[in-house]
């Protein structure tokens, strides 16, 4: 489908160029006026690609589950890349939560020295973030994937707190070491479809029907799998990201944990999953089961955590291991609620470390024992870090609670001893956001502290209110979100299982209707039954017969320990 | 490789070695003129000489590049000299070298408040010696260029006659060289007994219509060319010079050696070994394999430790050779392809980078401290900015070269069945972009680094109180090693002031550093001074570096172009 006017290719040149006519504002001007031009370009071109992106989203067919608004021209011809580039139902909220969180980070980094530099990096940064989640041609996606590193490392060693440097030197050889198993496997992906048949391209769809070995499947799904778990993070890869979140400064580690985050898990859904499902498939219950681990690990140290900045970042791993488990779920219900759960995830952490930079400006500190009593003399950043953190328990209302919800679901259907334990990340969730919230809002308060600490400003409270009435409206209304996830995402769940049935032979046709008839009769998680209806609600009545929850079928003899017993179970 | 051999006289077609004659009459005139010259010439006429030396050499290369893209190849002086692609390619290659490296040389020279024009006729010479050993299809010809060039680097190394360490490095350089260029001759000798020929297109020819019963002969020459010329591209294990002679050399100098020693070696590499020796590839080709690995490895790991800028570099253009026989290793039209790009693409980020040591070392050219590199970014932005572009790139982040030469040669390994060789050799880029970045974050952090005076002991830091340049003497630490006389001049650029290192002065000494919250208020220390030719040279390599990071079409086609014509098998 061809559009006429290239938005894509725009949305990402709108910001890179907004990022270098705010380096290019002459030095030698008035302080003032300069600081003017810049913050006019800083938030000119970041909103002028929230608008864009809305219009994308607006141009957005509901029922083509495809790729929308391709551009395709030769880049590299030699080496078979081009700028390809294509939005579908996964990418495009994606694509949309960027576009809202960086004029929000932007402002919330407003007073930095230096800050045509800090506009700069975080426009570019922008660009390549969208860049990354519309590339369909695999080299495009690595060169945006590693050239997201730069600015992110300039913008927290430049203006992040005091051990900055030495964390975001940390993140970026982490990342980049974990990106060379990606940049190898995509290299010999490409070598192998060339092999397979004469041309050499990168470009996404046609590397999908390539043939290969099995064993090679399962050698580039880890090699690709590596750099995304690295990225996102996933569980035993996640040690860069408590240092790289605590020491980012608030703008960046919104984008950080926001945005950045997202394109690991990203990558899994949109490289790992279309690419090798055969593999994807077998490989899933390793992945589930570190998103598991992840989703208690973090939930357990978050616990013990006294620094809110830390906390923050290990409830971040505990919710991308739900991303995680809605992605190997491999059924619809938990692709589209690990998809929601990108976005959800990105507007609540963003909220929350927005939060927690007001508090940090108030009393200088991140540890939660120098706090105390905030509610009384700040109650309005009491209210907004109440919903910002009730949305990340996943309280039914809140936009967090659909995308766990589906999630679970999902992982219920497919493997439910996973869903089980998960399940118990919920509840740590509002143990150790409670009890932060406990001892930084309430308790006894100091007179002194009473007097000096002020409330948020309106200014503030306008920079929360986007993202305050996005987890509202998500979490009441989500079926317009949902409509156009669910389609690319059932197309892919149909894929995924066409592919991973090729070998196994074909899962008896009543007992997959079996399964997936018996969802909305089967009591799933053991959240309320009002909620479980609005869920439903949401799913059913929006797209009937589009949420697809099915079991992905299995290759036979696989013998893949708990899920591959399930069937046979009930 | 297009044998055209005449048994007779020998034509002399003058054409084939025109980038030659041109750089050697460059070299010539320069001399000559400061000579004969009544009045001394100054470095900038030298500088303009080299330059249209460069061009002209630059442009007779097109011309033949140009030539034997639609007619093909051809040989001169009976067989011994040959005009095609990769001649072409490396003559290009080598010139524009030649001219970054002069402007380099120039504003290295400037801040010394020198002008001698022996450093650019130096370069010219040597690098005549790096074209003709492109060129060169007979294996005495390509020694007899091995050592031209060899031989101008020698003394370019030891050019900075009163630092000690340029000395000793240019003398280490000169035994080992000379060692090598022993083994590289052996080897020669061997292959002649074994083969009855020095001529590559002889030798070809032999092992194409010959079976050798008793191979011995032949694969000892093959070894010991394969040792002589992996130690002239630095290859583990003969790369112990290169850490030293990069250190000790003057920075420009350093540069260009590291560039062009590589582009003429590799291109031996390719000519004797992929091309000439093809039949015998089952048994050169593992030892290029483990020397590649090596290579790959040891210049990523013992980089990491390394404490001096010059070093580290160094330890960086081994790991790039690692990635450059990497290609080699593969062995087939897409593997000389991206090793071809590579070395190109390469020597303007090594070059780059030492334009920015250059200056970064100060008029002493001693500052080479990673600790000198803290807080270049409050001094001189643009100098950090550009350092910052040449390591992201040589580190191969996607939009430089260095991502393209990186995506180059693993394609070409991966293709030719090595992946393990491919992964490790991405690890050691990973390891590679740690050292890169510890110097980017040293650049970029706020220039909080010890107290004046502890920086005073350790390197000589100068307290300049914002004065036109005073000179302290006694301040130097390396044993009164620094160049006497009046060398804070600040250099044509006119910038205000010039200290003797370019280190952080602290504005009347009593501004205390340390602490993170002075950093807003703190004097950002000296602006080092750059001089217009370097910031020329500057912007070419960081201009190249982005230009064709973003759009390598032009390129990767012309060294497809080069590679395609050697026939592999």
């Amino acid at each position: 489908m061809h559009s006429s006017f290239p938005y894509l290719t725009v949305l990402i040149l709108l910001p890179a160029g907004a990022a270098l006519a705010s380096v290019l504002i002459p030095r030698h001007m008035e302080p003032r006026a300069r600081n003017a031009a810049i913050w006019t370009c800083g938030m000119g071109g970041s909103l002028a690609t929230l608008v864009l992106a809305a219009v994308v989203a607006v141009k957005f067919d509901v029922h083509n589950p495809g790729y929308q608004m391709v551009t395709r021209h030769l880049w590299v011809s030699g080496l078979g890349i081009s700028w390809h580039l294509g939005v579908d139902g996964i990418s495009l909220f994606l694509v949309l939560m960027s576009a809202v969180l960086f004029p929000i980070a932007l402002v919330a980094g407003r007073t930095r020295p230096n800050f045509h530099m800090f506009v700069a990096w975080m426009l570019l940064l922008e660009a390549v973030c969208i860049g990354a989640f519309l590339s369909l041609d695999l080299i495009l996606f690595f060169a945006f994937f590693e050239v997201s590193l730069v600015p992110i490392y300039f913008v927290i060693s430049s203006w992040g707190f005091e051990k900055s440097a030495s964390a975001a030197v940390k993140f970026f050889v982490y990342t980049f070491f974990g990106s060379i198993f990606l940049f190898v496997g995509i290299i010999a992906l490409a070598i192998v479809h060339q092999h397979d048949t004469g041309v050499l391209t990168f470009s996404l769809p046609a590397l999908r029907s390539t043939h290969m070995p099995y064993y090679v499947q399962v050698l580039l799904f880890l090699s690709f799998t590596a750099a995304f778990a690295v990225k996102a993070p996933v569980f035993p890869f996640h040690t860069w990201s408590p240092d790289a979140y605590a020491e980012a400064p608030v703008g960046g580690a919104v984008v950080l944990a926001g945005v950045m985050a997202k394109l690991g898990t990203y990558g899994i859904i949109r490289f790992d999953l279309n690419l090798f499902p055969r593999a994807s498939v077998n490989l899933a219950p390793l992945l589930l089961s570190l998103g598991v681990a992840g989703i208690l690990y973090g939930a357990v140290v978050a616990c013990t955590q006294r620094d809110m900045k830390r906390m923050v970042a290990y409830s971040s791993l505990s919710h991308i291991g739900f991303v995680v488990l809605g992605l190997f779920a491999l059924v619809g219900a938990g692709l589209s609620g690990g998809v929601l759960q990108m976005v959800n995830h990105g507007l609540i952490v963003a909220a929350l470390f927005i939060a927690i930079g007001w508090i940090y400006e108030r009393r200088r500190t991140w540890n939660v024992a120098g706090l105390g009593g905030l509610q009384k003399p700040a109650p309005v950043l009491a209210a907004v870090f109440t919903i910002a953190m009730l949305a990340a328990i996943g309280l039914p209302g809140l936009n967090g609670f659909v995308g766990e919800f589906l999630v679970l679901l999902g992982t219920f259907i497919a493997h439910r001893w996973w869903a089980v334990v998960a399940t118990a990340g919920v509840v740590l969730a509002a143990l150790y956001m409670l009890w932060t919230y406990q001892q930084a809002f309430h308790g006894p308060v100091d007179k002194e502290v009473e007097e000096t600490t002020r409330d948020v400003t309106w200014r503030e409270l306008l920079v929360m209110a986007p993202l305050v009435i996005l987890i509202g409206f998500i979490g009441i209304y989500p079926k317009p979100l949902l409509d156009r996830i669910n389609p690319s995402v059932n197309q892919l769940v149909s894929q995924v299982d066409k592919a991973a049935g090729l070998r196994a032979p074909a899962l008896p046709a009543r007992r997959a209707a079996r399964v997936s008839g018996a969802v909305p009769r089967r009591p799933g998680t053991g959240k309320s039954v009002a909620a479980r209806q609005r869920a439903g609600v949401s799913g059913a009545a929006s797209a009937p017969g589009k949420l697809v929850v099915s079991r992905p079928l299995r290759p036979g003899g696989g013998g893949l320990g708990v899920a591959g017993g399930q069937g046979r179970s009930r | 490789m297009i044998g055209a051999t005449g048994i007779t006289v020998p034509a002399l077609n003058y054409v084939a070695v025109m980038p030659e004659i041109a750089l050697i009459a460059g070299a010539l005139w320069i001399m000559l003129a400061t000579a004969m010259s009544p009045r001394r010439i100054g470095s900038g006429a030298s500088l303009f000489w080299t330059v249209a030396a460069g061009c002209v050499s630059l442009g007779f290369s097109v011309w033949q590049w140009e030539g034997v893209t639609p007619h093909g190849a051809y040989a001169s002086f009976d067989g011994a000299v040959v005009v095609d692609g990769l001649s072409a390619f490396v003559a290009m290659t080598v010139s524009l070298t030649v001219i970054v490296a002069a402007l380099i040389e120039e504003g290295w020279m400037r801040r010394r408040g020198q002008s001698a024009p022996e450093m650019h006729m130096l370069t010219l010479l040597s690098a005549a010696g790096a074209i003709l050993m492109g060129a060169g299809n007979d294996l005495v010809v390509i020694f007899l260029a091995l050592e031209i060039m060899s031989i101008g680097f020698y003394v370019l190394a030891a050019y900075d006659r009163r630092r000690l360490a340029s000395g000793e490095a240019a003398l280490k350089y000169l035994i080992l060289g000379g060692f090598s260029s022993a083994v590289f001759l052996f080897g020669i000798a061997l292959t002649y007994g074994a083969t009855g020929s020095m001529n590559l297109a002889e030798i070809a020819k032999y092992l194409a219509s010959n079976v050798l019963l008793h191979d011995g002969l032949l694969l000892g020459g093959m070894v010991l060319m394969l040792v002589g010329l992996a130690f002239k591209v630095a290859a583990v294990p003969f790369h112990f010079w290169a850490p030293d002679v990069y250190q000790g050399s003057p920075t420009p100098a350093a540069g260009y050696m590291a560039a062009v020693a590589k582009i003429a070696g590799f291109a031996a590499i390719i000519r004797i070994f992929v091309s000439t020796l093809q039949p015998y590839r089952a048994d050169w080709q593992p030892a290029v394999w483990v020397v590649a690995v090596a290579t790959l490895l040891v210049g990523g790991v013992v980089a990491l430790v390394q404490t001096d800028i010059k070093r580290m570099l160094a330890y960086s253009s081994i790991n790039h050779a690692g990635f450059v026989l990497l290609g080699v290793a593969a062995a087939t039209t897409a593997g000389l392809s991206a090793s071809l790009y590579y070395v190109l693409v390469y020597s303007f980020m090594v070059m780059g980078s030492f334009a920015v040591v250059s200056l970064v070392g100060g008029p002493a050219d001693t500052a080479h401290s990673l600790e000198d590199y803290r807080g270049l970014y409050r001094r001189s932005p643009w100098l950090a900015w550009a350092l910052a572009l040449m390591l992201i790139s040589q580190a191969g982040v996607p939009l430089t070269t260095g991502f393209i030469g990186k995506l180059e040669v693993i394609s070409a390994a991966a293709a030719a069945h090595l992946v393990w060789l491919a992964v490790v050799a991405m690890m050691s880029a990973a390891v590679a972009a740690f050292f890169y970045l510890r110097v980017v974050m040293l650049m970029f952090s706020p220039s909080y680094g010890p107290p004046a005076g502890a920086a005073g002991a350790v390197d000589s830091g100068s307290m300049v109180a914002g004065g036109e340049g005073v000179p302290e003497p006694g301040s130097v630490a390396e044993g009164g090693e620094g160049v006497p006389g009046p060398v804070g001049v600040s250099s044509g650029g006119g910038v205000a002031t010039a200290s003797l290192h370019g280190e952080e002065g602290i504005v009347g000494g009593g501004g205390d550093a340390s602490g993170y919250d002075a950093v807003a208020g703190e004097p950002a220390g000296e602006r080092i001074p750059v001089p217009l030719s370097t910031a020329v040279a500057l912007a070419l390599c960081s201009g190249f570096t982005v230009f064709f990071g973003l759009f390598p079409g032009f390129l990767t086609a012309m060294v497809h172009v080069v590679t395609t014509a050697i026939p592999i098998h």
